[in-house]
This record gives structure tokens, C-alpha cells and sequence, in this order.
């Protein structure tokens, strides 16, 4: 299942992250994460589960708050931004997918358009099926998600995030809740859209992926970025002991 | 024998039904009807509220929720009935003059809310998290996100026992009669008793039991068919109606 894109990716923008902290109570699960993705780059994020992975994109796009630390937009500190501001710049998709169950494919894409673009119903529907028309489904766009499968309700998901032209994207394990079988068409869009130049974190267990797309991999382990490098430094050659153990485990 | 002839008269005593039936069906039936609508109306704003604030953040409106559901649940109906329909009676005097009607939708609503409020809640709290994640990654605010994607679905989920609850209030609306009631303002039970008493026999009432029926069943039946919808979920005809789709319809 090919798809020729034909994403745009206007304004890519350069991600920073700089010496970010958070715990729960005693539970510190952000231990000063740094991380630089540089315009139109793929950072792909590989490690141990519990690790600090998918907290570190929520605290990113500010689901979670951090307790201290930078995330910089080009440059601009972001925490004193507002939130919603913030997050209509960097979209984010998730290993649940998280549709809107009572809407339609073509109202879960056209909702954010309407009510947070202002777009009319016809523009709105026009940029929907544009997104849908990327990913292969342009033709479910009067169906509810249940009844789409997993692969084609990530589709779906992606399409969502991407109709508001963010400038960033986080996904996070984005094929994790998939049959294998499915797994690639997502990751071949994943790639596409690094290839269009999109600033992308990817939170990932597909070391094949990280290796062919990433321009850079960042493995943290315990709250913190351990290393991080091109991918054949990081796969080749690790350096620690921590990423060397973990790649003897998944590899 | 005699016995059980007397006891059939006294519940099926047909010159008594019909005597009692034009003002059941012209007075009781509407002044029901006006009872039970407005104070489902009321609870359902009220319960709408609670559920909100039950859910919230922030202790100062969770708490004063907490303590109301606790007591307008904890009293009897007709407690609180009277307790507003009598005690308030003077400020209600001033305001629109004798009529029950206002205090007693006002206590109803009051109780009813307490109740409604909890079943809200409940559906709100049992819509996944991953939905208000994902509608706030698209850059929209707690309450926006709550409003169009995080409350409808949690009412869907408990609209079975929200026409429960319509259910009781029709019943309940009967407990007015103790505010007293003006001929013109009386409702099907208090005509079912009325006339029970004059003829000295319970037909009457046991017609105004019938039409309680007339309007509870019905509703029972509606339960169960939303039930079973929401559990086989929507049929694919009631999509295929969708305004949406037969804009994007394919050809």
C-alpha cells in the first residue's frame, strides 16, 4: 500500500529541548532531558520502556507540565507561552490512536479546522479530504472510526494532526497497538513525511525505522538521554554500557 | 363471593372511571406532564453543573458539589418538598404569588439534579483519557475539549440512566399535592384520589395509576432500545443519513 504524498510542510521549525525535570511525587521521571531537533529533522527516541519516553513528548506539548527546564521553538522559550498555543504549532499522535468515536473520519479531521482555524464547513471539508486523500482514505470519510481498522484509524489520526499544518510533530509509538501486518504502511508514512522535511520526534521500538529515517537517535534510559548520535553511531557503535545492553535485548 | 365482588368494584367500578377521566386527561395529565418536563429540564442543568465541577480541579467547586449531591440525595423528596415549597412560600409570595407549581419544579429539580449529576459524572470519568489528550493536542482548551468531544460521549454512555431518573421524576411529581393544590392546579394523582374519596371507592386511582403507565413504560422501552444501541452500537444506516456524508459521498 503505497501512497504518493504530497505533503507541504511550510515552516518546519527547530525543536529544542533543554535540561527538562518532572516527577510525580517521588517518582522522578524527567531527570534533565536534553534534546536539539534541528529544522525539518527526525529525531527517532528509542528505550526502555519507563523510561521517560512518552512523558518526555507530553511534557513537550505541555499534556504534562514540567517542573523545570526549557522548550524552545526556534529559539523562543515556550513555557511562558499558552498552551493551546503552543500545541496548534506541534501536533502529536498517539499509540491509541484517540479518534472521536461519535463523529464521523471526516469530522474528527474538520472539527480543529472549524473551531480552531475558523474555517467554514466547505474549507474545512476540502483541507479534510486533501489529508485523507494522503493517507488512502478518502473514500471512509462518511464511516465512524470502529469501524475502520487499527491501521487505517492511525491514518486517520495522523491526517488529523497534520490538517492543522503544525510545524512539528511528535508520535508516539505510533504502531505499537498494531497487527504486524500494519505496522509498515504507517511507518512508510512516517517516512514520507521526514522525507517532505517535517521536524519530527518519533518515539519508537522499530529499530529498522530508526535506523533507515532518523536523522539523528536519542536513547534515554531512566529519565534522562543517555546518548544520541546518527543512527550508525548509535546502532554500530554504542558507547555505554546501558544502550549496549538495551540493543543486545531488541536487536 | 360477595367479598371478591366487592373487591372487583373497588378497583373496576367503570361509572367511577369515566366521571373521573375528562379532568384526568384535561387537568392531571398536562399538569403532570408541566411537573415532570420542567423539573427534568432543571435537574438536567443542575446535574449538567455538578458534573463539571465534581470533576474539576479545583477543590472549591468539587467540594461544595460533593456536599450538595450528598444532601438532596440523603433527604426523602418529600422533605425537601416541603422544606422549599412551605419555607420558601413567603419569598415565593412576593414573586409570583400563590401557585405551587414554581417551588415544587424547584425542590423536584433540586433533588433530581443531585441524582442526574452523579450519573453525568460518572459518564464523563468513563470516557478514556486519551480523549481529552488528544483533543487538547490539537490546541483546544480543557473546557472546549470537555464540551465538544469529553461530555457528549459520557452522556451517551449514560442516557439509559438518565431516562431512569425522567422516569422517577414523573412519578415523584405527585409529591406536590402536599404543597396543596387548587382544583385547576391538581395533577393525575391527586384527581385519582379526589374522586377516590368522594365515590368511596380506589377506581379513580387506579385510572391515574394507569396513566402513570401510559407515560412511564413507554419510556422503560426507550431505555432498552438506547441500551441495546449503544451496546451493538449505531446501525451503518443511520450513518449512510448523516448530513456530512452525502457531501463526501463517493460516486
Amino acid at each position: 500500500m503505497s501512497t504518493t504524498t504530497s505533503w507541504k510542510t511550510a515552516d518546519p521549525v527547530h525543536l529544542e529541548v533543554r535540561d527538562l525535570h518532572l516527577a510525580f511525587g517521588a517518582n522522578k521521571v524527567l531527570r534533565g532531558v536534553d534534546l536539539d531537533i534541528p529544522s525539518g529533522q527526525s529525531v527517532c527516541v528509542i528505550g526502555p520502556s519507563g523510561s521517560g519516553k512518552s512523558t518526555l513528548l507530553r511534557t513537550v506539548n505541555r499534556l504534562i507540565e514540567p517542573d523545570s527546564g526549557e522548550v524552545l521553538l526556534d529559539g523562543e522559550n515556550t513555557l511562558t507561552w499558552n498552551p493551546d498555543q503552543l500545541r496548534r504549532q506541534v501536533g502529536m499522535v498517539f499509540q491509541q490512536f484517540n479518534l472521536f468515536p461519535h463523529k464521523t473520519v471526516l469530522q474528527n479531521i474538520t472539527l480543529a479546522l472549524r473551531k480552531l482555524k475558523g474555517l467554514s464547513a466547505d474549507e474545512a471539508n476540502e483541507v479534510a479530504l486533501g489529508q485523507l486523500d494522503i493517507v488512502g482514505l478518502r473514500d471512509k470519510a462518511g464511516r465512524r472510526p470502529g469501524n475502520l481498522s487499527g491501521g487505517q484509524q492511525q491514518r486517520v489520526a495522523i491526517a488529523r494532526a497534520l490538517a492543522m499544518s503544525p510545524r512539528a510533530m511528535l508520535f508516539d509509538e505510533v504502531t505499537s497497538a498494531l497487527d504486524p501486518e500494519l505496522v509498515k504502511g504507517i511507518l512508510a508514512l512516517l517516512a514520507d513525511l521526514a522525507a517532505q522535511g517535517m521536524t519530527m520526534v518519533v518515539v519508537t521500538h522499530e529499530m529498522g525505522f530508526a535506523r533507515r529515517v532518523a536523522g539523528k537517535v536519542a536513547f534515554m534510559d531512566g529519565g534522562v538521554v543517555v546518548e544520541a548520535g546518527p543512527p550508525e553511531q548509535i546502532f554500530d557503535s554504542p558507547a555505554g554500557p546501558r544502550l549496549q545492553q538495551f540493543l543486545s535485548q531488541v536487536l | 363471593m360477595d367479598t371478591l365482588t366487592q373487591i372487583w368494584d373497588t378497583f373496576f367500578d367503570w361509572p367511577s372511571m369515566r366521571e373521573a377521566l375528562p379532568e384526568m386527561l384535561t387537568v392531571g395529565l398536562p399538569n403532570t406532564l408541566i411537573l415532570a418536563l420542567a423539573s427534568a429540564i432543571l435537574g438536567t442543568l443542575i446535574g449538567l453543573l455538578l458534573a463539571v465541577a465534581g470533576i474539576s480541579q479545583t477543590r472549591w467547586l468539587r467540594w461544595p458539589a460533593r456536599v450538595y449531591t450528598d444532601v438532596f440525595r440523603g433527604l426523602p423528596v418529600v422533605v425537601t418538598i416541603l422544606l422549599i415549597g412551605v419555607g420558601l412560600a413567603p419569598l415565593a409570595l412576593e414573586l409570583w404569588g400563590t401557585n405551587p407549581y414554581p417551588l415544587g419544579i424547584l425542590a423536584l429539580g433540586l433533588v433530581a439534579g443531585a441524582y442526574i449529576g452523579e450519573i453525568f459524572r460518572s459518564g464523563i470519568q468513563s470516557v478514556d483519557r486519551g480523549q481529552l489528550e488528544a483533543t487538547r493536542a490539537l490546541g483546544f482548551s480543557y473546557f472546549t475539549a470537555m464540551r465538544l468531544v469529553v461530555i457528549p460521549q459520557g452522556i451517551r454512555r449514560v442516557l439509559p440512566a438518565l431516562v431512569n431518573q425522567f422516569i422517577a421524576l414523573v412519578k415523584d411529581s405527585s409529591l406536590v399535592y402536599f404543597l396543596g393544590l387548587l382544583a385547576s392546579q391538581r395533577e393525575l394523582f391527586r384527581i385519582g384520589q379526589d374522586y377516590a374519596a368522594n365515590t368511596g371507592n380506589e377506581s379513580a386511582l387506579l385510572l391515574a395509576g394507569l396513566f402513570y403507565l401510559v407515560l412511564t413504560v413507554p419510556l422503560t422501552h426507550l431505555v432498552n432500545f438506547i441500551d441495546n444501541r449503544l451496546r451493538s452500537g449505531r446501525p451503518e444506516a443511520v450513518q449512510e443519513a448523516d448530513p456530512e456524508l452525502s457531501e463526501v459521498a463517493p460516486r
